[in-house]
């Protein structure tokens, strides 16, 4: 076991790590044996865990090279999922940007009205490879919850869904979708009640519960296989949006937007674009109240290399590693770490990472509404409020696409609240 | 030699077994630490144990509620991991000779820097350090550094971890393999499953490092069921509720103390 020496972050401080540079030609090519993308990701889990994350691996490879598991995943995505998304000319948002042509990837119009459901659909269909018979996930906006309530149902697994207790107030209207759906929906009242907290409490479930249960992780984070997995599971999204770009255009756009909390949707929809060096890559962060600590969560913006949920990122942390509290409008954007892959094309210099903060994704919330009739989650508003900005600066015939991450239905009730307050 | 190696040496001569009582740094205050370690070294007795210190950590994965509680309070009073490791010193300062190892995740290592932490933890008379969250697969180079500053490292083995895995663990643990007794995370089991007796003979016959049990184990009379098998029993969870959270040093440290004694009752 001498592999992961050379890959250790044994003898390397925070600081020396986020100052090694990476060979961008090597950008594709992650991650390694042992997960890791550069310096950053790994398998930071107790023991116990390490057999559920071999299995893992070891299926994941085994149905990668299984024409058959690659068909049923794809009849799944195409009559279930209701893929390919549209990539949608976004006329009137253009005319307000005076720039690059709009473009939105249509991932609100996936089922359950998120891009979450292409990685549950994917990580259940190995559940079922692996003869597990429950399913457990980690939720905030409650998009990937529902979207892995929704693969259990539709597969006859048993499954359990942890949520912090301040996201179940904040997202209710998700939990009662996922409770219709026959799942329990367990609310996480340590911390600060939100996905960091919530992702605790699925580990802790799966460390007494690994033999019989798959934990399917939300976002390009935790352990080894997971970032990988979960990227290839999302890579959906930038596989069509490059295909739809040849078709229509016959050329790749100019640039690409998302929104970044854990990195699920930016990871899908950058992956397939990392070396066409002509398209630019935008991941948003959630900035939230200001720059202080505590008041946004833009870990790639303002935090440190650092250990959280099993892998080595970008993470806001105290001067002793301890996470640090973090805000943001958006449920799903509230979480102090990025998925390592993020962390490594940040170094790379391939992504450019920025962050919107709570007002401006309102803002963006109520302008797609009112000039594309369509509503999009808080997340994604993050995506639009930096893509206006973005347009202005680009010309006419360019063309830039947001991976439009999901509806905002579950978003309107606290949306309305937010206004309300603002008003008085 | 570390004092970590020279007590397993002794016991094993002597035909003795070791009880490792867990205590969370900075519960229920920062003060007390250093008094209920000593409490809990007088009632082992020299050379009767080790002491296990717990470095508060804001998202510990392993641990049940009871733990977790003890590290939220510690970390709300103030605790820091130099503070945390100071109580050590002061531990020694009293006249504590056991060894102490520091179980604490790879997060706050990683912050610091494994070589400074490593050194930080030897200034504070800290013997060697328990990697709750560190796998066979990132270990090696973790457990080299740490020797360099004259430590000792305590890995993990699950019961799931199949027999090579086991084996390639048991080879870089240097202070002693920490086996678990159960799948899951630390906290009181009313039972113990019946494999902990053929889980430690299988790893005795592949490593001639001590292995101590723990998870799960919260009474004399389970301390007794393991340490017929193993070379130590770790109680954690148990021993941390019996210290309440409104005691002051003096008393938790009577309370730690009585406890310990009652725990030493079922040692083999």
């Amino acid at each position: 076991m001498t592999t992961s020496i050379e890959h250790g972050a044994a003898r390397l401080s925070s600081e020396q790590v986020a100052t090694q540079k990476l060979n961008p030609r090597a950008v594709k090519a992650v991650p390694d044996v042992h997960g890791h993308f550069g310096q950053y990701g790994g398998m930071y889990v107790p023991e116990t865990l390490m057999g559920a994350v071999r299995q893992l691996a070891d299926e994941y490879e085994r149905a990668k090279k299984d024409p058959a598991f690659k068909e049923q995943l794809n009849y799944y995505l195409r009559q279930f999922v209701g893929r390919p998304t549209p990539l949608y000319f976004a006329q009137r948002l253009t005319e307000l940007g005076g720039g690059a042509k709009i473009y939105l990837k249509r991932e609100d119009l996936a089922h359950t009205g998120a891009h979450k459901i292409n990685n549950t659909i994917g990580q259940t269909l190995l559940t079922l490879r692996m003869g597990k018979k429950r399913v457990i996930a980690e939720t905030g906006a409650g998009q990937h919850g529902v979207a892995t309530a929704t693969a259990a149902a539709a597969f006859g697994l048993t499954c359990d869904v942890y949520m912090g207790s301040e996201d179940i107030r904040r997202q209710n209207l998700n939990v009662f979708r996922m409770r219709l759906m026959g799942t329990r929906v367990i609310s996480v009242e340590s911390g600060s009640k939100t996905l960091k907290d919530a992702t605790n409490e699925a580990m802790r479930d799966w460390m007494g519960s690994v033999a019989h249960t798959h934990y399917i992780i939300g976002s390009v984070v935790g352990p080894h296989p997971f970032p990988q997995i979960v990227r290839d599971f999302q890579s959906i999204i930038g596989i069509e949006t490059r295909q739809q770009c040849l078709d229509t255009f016959e050329r790749l756009p100019d640039a690409i937007v998302a929104c970044v909390g854990g990195g699920s949707n930016a990871a899908g929809i950058f992956y397939p674009f990392v070396e066409d060096s002509g398209v630019k890559l935008f991941g948003v962060e959630a900035g939230g109240r200001g720059l202080n600590p505590g008041d946004h969560a833009a870990s790639i913006g303002f935090g440190k290399p650092g250990v959280l949920h099993g892998s080595l990122s970008y993470v806001l942390q105290t001067p002793d590693g301890q996470t640090a509290d973090v805000h943001s409008v958006s449920a799903g954007l509230d979480y102090p770490g990025v998925g390592p892959e993020h962390a490594y094309w940040k170094d790379a210099g391939r992504v450019a990472y920025s962050s919107i903060t709570d007002k401006q994704a309102l803002e963006a919330f109520q302008i797609l509404a009112q000039r594309e009739g369509i509503i999009p989650a808080l997340e994604s508003a993050h995506a639009i409020a930096f893509a206006l900005q973005q347009a202005r600066t680009m010309s006419k015939d360019q063309i830039l696409v947001i991976n439009l991450s999901g509806r905002g239905d579950k978003d309107c009730v606290e949306v309305a609240r937010l206004l309300e307050t603002a008003k008085s | 030699m570390n004092r970590l190696n020279q007590t397993f040496a002794a016991a094993k001569r002597d035909g003795r077994k070791l009880l490792c009582p867990f205590v969370t740094a900075g519960y229920p205050s920062l003060e007390s630490t250093p008094q209920i370690i000593h409490a809990i070294a007088e009632a082992l007795g020299p050379g009767g144990g080790v002491i296990e210190l717990g470095i508060p950590f804001s998202d510990p994965i392993a641990d049940g509620p009871v733990i977790q509680a003890s590290y939220t309070q510690a970390l709300a009073k103030g605790c820091t991991v130099d503070k945390a490791l100071a109580t050590a010193k002061s531990a020694r300062g009293l006249g504590v000779s056991i060894p102490i190892v520091a179980m604490v995740s790879f997060s706050i290592i990683f912050k610091r820097g494994t070589a400074e932490f490593a050194k930080a933890c030897a200034d504070a008379g800290i013997d060697g350090i328990v990697l709750p969250d560190i796998p066979l697969e990132e270990a090696p180079a973790i457990v080299d550094t740490i020797r360099d500053a004259g430590l000792r490292t305590i890995l993990l083995v699950a019961p799931t971890s199949p027999a090579d895995r086991r084996a390639a663990i048991a080879r870089l643990c240097d202070g002693f393999v920490y086996y678990l007794s159960v799948s899951g995370t630390t906290g009181e089991r009313k039972e113990l499953p019946t494999d902990i007796g053929p889980n430690v003979e299988a790893l005795r016959a592949i490593t001639q490092v001590p292995v101590c049990v723990g998870f799960g184990i919260s009474t004399a009379d389970q301390v007794r069921q393991v340490t017929a098998v193993a070379d130590g029993a770790i109680v954690g969870s148990a021993l941390i509720r019996r210290i309440s959270e409104k005691s002051t040093p003096a008393e938790a440290a009577k309370q730690a103390g009585a406890f310990v004694k009652e725990l030493v009752a079922g040692v083999q």
